[in-house]
């Protein structure tokens, strides 16, 4: 699905300081019935936004008007668990862009760029220091640079690179994905198949 | 000439790259891809939105397994939208000619059961599902891991993936396994000690006499969980154990394929002196029965032990998690109450599962207050539960077999935990909400499932078994 190219984010952030945040919390897998990649968004972290009767919860961050913005800032190992790329399609859909973290789990962290979602991996302390900014000031705003792979609070200057591979960072500056790719090589393929064991 | 000695894993991955992408990732080769019904659908739309084919559609197995109902499988499909799903996988893989195992089918299951089962999972392959426990087939000696559903999308057009080639890791386990042990303990032991994001970025291959002395089904328990520990997948050299599981299944070589693969195969594991990024060593001696106390599953500790007052992680999202579960810091794990008993799942779901679990319920009964849910793997393990008499142990203990699925692993059917109940578990997450919203789940070997199940409180199930 061809998705918005990405270069340059300038953007209030919401803080999730908690760590281990599964894709079960993400998406709840009886929310993973469609069909179809639409309105995932809602349901993005079902059970902590929502009590049973569906009535929002009020301590939770996303219920909180004053925290706003596209970049989702949160604790380190964000998106263990399952492969489901639908977490990734529930952050897209809710209007995030970029996810902010100390560690990533690796699949996500591979779903996420499939779909145009920008994982940026900073150090501990590079993510206390977003936090802290944020606590001082909600609406404060973060730049994440995918040219020049930094993310800087604005606030402070602070600022610091991140890691991306550059056949991924193509893609995302230009909004290609992987089957484009994969389609320019069919011969190669045939080709290799054509010798496998299996 | 002579090369470097090289690993299992770096021998079947560099035989599958097709192209090196200069700073990017493999263009990797998949032999075997497995689809299910929830995260195929938007990959087949995929395809139609570009107008694709599916390139190799013989390469492509689907099986009907995560939103099945696991009673009354003639009836139709209470839920709508479950239904409309089944119905998806149906359409699609007849409109691409894939091979598909739906509700009802003699060989329909677990995805990750089914595979290994017909002999569609061998050594060397490389194999991959929208399911992030397709590690599972790893036990094999094949490299299987877990993708996205873009990624579905790509190898069902192109049968390839793009992926940078992870690190290697080992991880040794010698000695031999005490009583009640299983598997099983042995996995959640060592996600224990290296946490839940603690193999993040690799890929790792499991060695040492614990291994080789393991049988197939319990190597598929031990690299279904790989992911548990943040792993890309985890892996077992194939030797004769393996290749007597696999000779003669359906889908498995036989004749002079059969001793040309067999010559292959060989040539397969790691060579002594081979590097790894990073490497541990575990004695079985240290291990006992495992138990989870908390939402991940590097949450772990003997059975007999207590809860610590930390994990070594943020003390806030501790507190949150003990407060989740409902216990506390210091807490005995021994003598909590148990309302259910959930034993089945890709982690525990095949045949010797339920063996150790008869074994500690046969002559006893099951505890009035527990509702126990036993789901076997697949019709075909469900058979053998039948022929082997497992069913009578069971039936006579007052426990009831269910039908194949996915079930209350992940709880996308009706099979849930209710809102604050206490679940003993053979499978394989225990993250919040997993089986169920508010459901509160406690990981374990099928032999502390069965001791719960009859005493209706966490037990160490080796107080249970005879000398």
């Amino acid at each position: 699905m061809a998705y918005d190219k990405f270069t340059l984010l300038t953007s209030s952030a919401v803080p999730m300081p908690i760590e281990n945040v599964d894709t079960d919390q993400i998406i709840p897998a009886r929310f993973l019935k469609a069909t179809e990649r639409k309105g995932f968004g809602d349901n993005l972290f079902r059970d902590w936004r929502y009590n049973a009767d569906n009535t929002p919860k009020r301590d939770f961050v996303l219920n909180n008007p004053i925290y706003t913005g596209k970049i989702l800032v949160g604790g380190k190992n964000f998106g263990s668990g399952s492969s489901r790329e639908h977490a990734a399609w529930a952050i897209y859909d809710y209007g995030f862009r970029c996810v902010v973290s100390s560690f990533f789990a690796d699949i996500f962290k591979n779903n996420s760029l499939n779909i145009g979602i920008l994982p940026v991996q900073v150090s501990p302390a590079f993510l206390d220091r977003i936090f802290r900014a944020i606590e001082a000031d909600p609406k404060a705003e973060l730049e994440v640079n995918l040219q020049e792979q930094t993310i800087t609070i604005l606030a402070t200057g602070e600022r610091e690179s991140f890691e991306i591979n550059s056949y991924k960072k193509h893609n995302l500056m230009n909004g290609y994905d992987d089957i484009d790719y994969l389609q320019s090589m069919k011969e190669d393929i045939k080709a290799f198949a054509d010798k496998s064991v299996y | 000439m002579s090369t470097a000695p090289a690993t299992l894993f770096d021998k079947v991955w560099d035989s599958h790259v097709v192209r090196k992408i200069e700073g990017g990732p493999d263009v990797l080769f998949i032999d075997r891809h497995f689809i299910h019904e929830v995260t195929s659908p938007v990959a087949f739309l995929g395809l139609e939105g570009r107008r694709l084919k599916v390139m190799f559609p013989e390469k492509t197995f689907a099986t009907a397994d995560h939103n099945t109902p696991t009673i009354n499988q003639h009836l139709p499909v209470e839920d709508p939208l479950s239904a409309n799903q089944l119905k998806a996988l149906e359409v699609n893989a007849g409109k691409y000619g894939i091979s598909h195992w739906g509700l009802g089918n003699p060989k329909n299951g677990i995805v990750h059961v089914v595979g290994p089962e017909n002999g569609i999972t061998l050594p060397g392959m490389t194999i991959v599902c929208g399911d992030s426990h397709t590690s599972t087939h790893g036990a094999f000696g094949a490299i299987a891991f877990g993708i996205g559903t873009s990624e579905v999308e790509m190898v069902l057009s192109s049968q390839c993936i793009m992926q940078p080639k992870p690190k290697k890791m080992r991880i040794n386990v010698n000695g031999k396994l005490g009583k009640g042990l299983t598997p099983k303990d042995v996995v959640l032991y060592i996600i224990s000690k290296l946490t839940a994001a603690g193999a993040t970025g690799y890929f790792v291959e499991f060695a040492g006499e614990v291994f080789r002395n393991m049988s197939m089904e319990g190597r598929m328990t031990v690299c279904n969980m790989s992911i548990e520990m943040g792993a890309r997948g985890g892996m077992i050299a194939p030797d004769e154990t393996t290749f007597s599981y696999i000779k003669g299944r359906e889908k498995a070589p036989a004749g002079a394929a059969w001793d040309k693969a067999l010559a292959y195969w060989k040539t397969l594991p790691t060579e002594e002196g081979a590097s790894f990024d990073k490497e541990y060593h575990f004695e079985a001696a240290d291990i006992e029965p495992m138990i989870t106390y908390g939402t991940n599953p590097g949450m772990g500790i003997g059975i007999t032990q207590h809860i610590p007052v930390e994990d070594g992680g943020s003390k806030a999202s501790y507190d949150k998690s003990l407060e989740y579960m409902g216990f506390h810091k210091e807490d005995a794990m021994l003598g909590k109450k148990v309302d259910y008993v959930f034993v089945g799942s890709c982690t525990n779901g095949r045949i010797e599962d339920f063996r150790a679990f008869a074994s500690i319920v046969k002559d006893r009964k099951k505890a009035d207050h527990v509702t126990a849910w036993i789901v076997p793997g697949s019709h075909i393990v469900e058979q053998q539960i039948k022929e082997e008499g497992i069913l009578d142990i069971l039936t006579a203990a007052g426990f009831q077999l269910r039908q194949p699925g996915c079930s209350a692993c992940l709880a996308m059917n009706d099979d849930k935990i209710p809102a604050g109940k206490y679940a003993v578990s053979t499978s394989n997450r225990n993250f919040e909400g997993r089986q169920g919203p508010g459901a509160r789940t406690m990981l374990a070997s099928p032999l502390v499932a069965a001791a719960a199940a009859v005493t209706g409180v966490v037990t160490d199930p080796r107080t249970l078994m005879a000398e």
